[in-house]
């Protein structure tokens, strides 16, 4: 690593990772072949960590959150690898241990609150259900828990909206109604899967903020997806770029801005837009399309799009599959291209741009 | 939700006044048009003079301008307690439909002997078909492409292509004549007969509900697959919900509410139209009196089970309207 640009460091958290995905993968047999919509994950998640799965869409970051809540379960769906969750296996758990672990353990915000919240039960009902499945209370007293979750997301007048039909919510308060309902057991994993696409963006600001909160005050860990990448810097403390269902590069958010490293990594900056750039520059989108997931590119899966693959040598890219390997201890890149090359590159052809 | 349903209620009674109308019109009106008087209707081919043709238009009313008949006409049904009997005139309580001069006797009557024969068939037909198709329906989304799901279907699919004539005789073949579980077909009031009742009708309630079955058994499927697929399911296995739950609770609530209202249209639409069911099983229902009236040209038996079987489909819409609100909370109260 170059010493041309001063990188701050966010301290990381200590502590054992309280969820360690390793080498996961999802296949999906189909009539027209095996889609590996998730190929070889690894990465872990500690107690008051927010991580950060970026992405095109199509690249395996649902898939993956699905996968961590057993959500494949029963469908045709082939999940191996290792899923750990505080010492368990998730991959190896029955429908019947996933289910106590859904919702208590581990759970989850989706992208769209109005179409994932039932449109013939009330809002209240709905996340008095959430709480009753898990712990043995009168309706009474899931009631007034639920109110008081309403509350504590921020819903005026909480027990007198208890009643109401999802349609009667606003679009942000379908959204803190969705995580009011993940957070009433108090789960050690919160996972939210684009939680604010679908949102304006004043209300994106508040629900992100919310999270935050939530995490600080019951220290879990968070599993963020989005392929905001604005969201993700203003966030997460570790993000994980996955193309073509793998992990490009991952590392501490910091890190990962200021010394991108892989190709990608460089075409996802670059097609981010910025305040702070000079308003003429064009916005750099990454040629090209996201991978067939069922005839995976041989050798790199980003290679028919990087423009960078000549640089290396004996045509690597489209033979050999590169390794993810650590180019600082938290960094790490998955690309054939030489660090000192890469560093080159960044700091010469890549930054001018960002 | 008051005003919800004095709406629904308004346009009720709008559909029945058209109706009345309509039939009326075309009934009574439609001779005129062919030059003859409707006052064949009532003695048939006999010859008759002018002079008497014209005393008996006069005595049915039927020489007043149309609307005024109109008026009579209904004004008839909410009460005008006489009407004129083949030679004597008759007390005719509500609802007064007139008198059948083929029959002998007050149109009222007729029809209130009928309508429970009909309703007994459609009732007891309509929730063994509902349980069965769902339950069929719901057996096959579950686990689509599989053995269970192929059977169901090819089930439904040969159900709903054997008619009624055809299963009818069928069931009668093996069970009355062939097994003998069942005595030859005698209807009898469910007040005053039970077993009979039930014995009479359960053979109808099997053909009609295997032929509507098999359309709600297909309809289910496609609804519950695409209910199965839904986010607010995702959300609902994501809560740690059991398969039960997830399936009944949050899968067939949704799935079933269109249904509902296929339901309603269906069971209104049967009142007045099981005549192939009636024939096949000898019950004598709203379907077979129709029938005989309109192959005896019974002006007045035809108007009034027009009416009430409109009012039949119009009672069952009102229903499902209503029922529809509390289901769905989208629907604007």
């Amino acid at each position: 690593m170059s010493t041309a640009q001063p990188v701050t460091v966010r301290p990381p958290l200590s502590g054992e990772p309280f969820l360690s995905v390793e080498d996961l993968k999802v296949h999906f047999p189909t009539d027209d072949g095996l889609v590996k919509s998730v190929d070889g994950l690894t990465f872990s998640v500690r107690p008051g960590e927010i991580v950060g799965i970026v992405g095109e869409s199509g690249s395996g970051k649902s898939v993956t959150a699905q996968a961590i809540l057993g959500l494949h379960k029963g469908s045709r769906a082939q999940v191996s690898g290792h899923i750990w969750l505080g010492g368990r296996d998730l991959v190896a758990a029955t429908e019947n241990e996933m289910r106590q672990v859904r919702g208590d353990d581990v759970a989850m915000i989706f992208q769209d609150p109005l179409s994932s919240l039932h449109p013939f039960y009330s809002v209240g009902d709905q996340i008095a259900e959430a709480y009753r499945v898990h712990n043995k209370v009168s309706a009474k007293d899931a009631r007034t828990r639920t109110v008081e979750m309403l509350e504590k997301v921020g819903i005026p007048n909480a027990s007198s909206r208890y009643d109401d039909s999802p349609h009667q919510f606003s679009g942000g308060m379908r959204q803190r109604a969705m995580i009011a309902m993940a957070l009433i057991c108090k789960p050690r994993l919160l996972i939210a899967d684009e939680p604010t696409t679908a949102l304006d963006v004043t209300v994106q600001a508040q629900i992100l903020e919310l999270i935050k909160e939530l995490r600080d005050e019951l220290d879990s860990a968070v599993i963020l997806i989005t392929h905001d990448l604005g969201v993700v810097a203003e966030t997460c403390d570790q993000v994980v770029v996955m193309y073509g269902g793998q992990c490009v590069e991952k590392g501490p958010v910091d890190q990962l801005f200021d010394q991108p490293e892989m190709p990608y990594t460089w075409g996802l900056l670059g097609s981010m837009p910025r305040m702070d750039r000079v308003r003429a520059t064009r916005l750099l989108p990454i040629a090209g399309s996201p991978p067939s997931l069922i005839n995976v590119p041989k050798g790199c899966v980003f290679n028919p799009r990087c423009r960078y693959s000549d640089r290396v040598e004996g045509r690597k890219c489209f033979t050999v599959h590169p390794a993810l390997e650590p180019s600082t201890p938290e960094h790490e890149v998955r690309c054939h291209i030489p660090p000192a090359e890469r560093q080159q590159i960044l700091l010469t052809e890549i930054r001018p741009n960002l | 939700m008051i005003r919800f349903i004095l709406g629904r209620f308004a346009g009720m009674i709008l559909v029945l006044f058209i109706v009345s109308v309509v039939t009326f019109g075309i009934f009574q009106i439609g001779p005129i048009f062919a030059n003859a008087s409707p006052v064949f209707y009532y003695i048939g081919k006999a010859p008759a003079t002018p002079q008497l043709v014209a005393a008996l238009e006069h005595r049915y009313g039927f020489d007043q301008p149309i609307p005024v008949q109109y008026f009579n006409f209904i004004g008839g049904i909410f009460g005008k307690s006489i009407t004129d009997g083949v030679s004597q005139t008759v007390q005719c309580p509500f609802p007064c439909f007139g008198y059948s001069f083929r029959q002998n006797e007050l149109v009222s009557v007729l029809i209130g002997r009928a309508i429970p024969v009909s309703v007994s068939i459609i009732v007891g037909a309509a929730v063994l078909w509902l349980v069965g198709g769902v339950a069929v329906g719901t057996a096959s989304a579950l686990r689509p492409g599989t053995f269970i799901d192929r059977a169901g279907m090819t089930g439904a699919l040969a159900a709903v292509s054997l008619p009624i004539f055809f299963t009818g005789p069928v069931l009668l073949l093996i069970f009355v004549y062939g097994l003998g579980w069942l005595p030859t077909i005698q209807y009898a009031s469910l007040l005053d007969d039970p077993l009979r009742w039930l014995q009479s009708v359960i053979l109808p309630w099997i053909a009609l509900a295997f032929l509507f079955a098999a359309l709600y058994a297909r309809l289910t499927r496609s609804n519950m697959l695409e209910t199965m697929g839904e986010d607010y399911i995702r959300t609902a296995r994501a809560k740690g919900l059991d398969r039960r739950t997830v399936i009944v609770k949050h899968g067939l609530r949704a799935a079933l509410t269109p249904i509902v209202t296929i339901f309603g249209i269906d069971v209104g639409t049967l009142i007045g139209t099981t005549v192939i069911t009636e024939s096949v099983f000898n019950l004598r229902g709203l379907g077979y009196l129709s029938i005989q009236a309109v192959t005896q040209q019974d002006l007045p038996i035809i108007l009034g089970v027009t009416i009430v079987a409109a009012l039949g489909l119009v009672i069952a819409n009102f229903v499902v309207d209503v029922l529809y609100a509390f289901i769905d909370p989208r629907v604007a109260v």
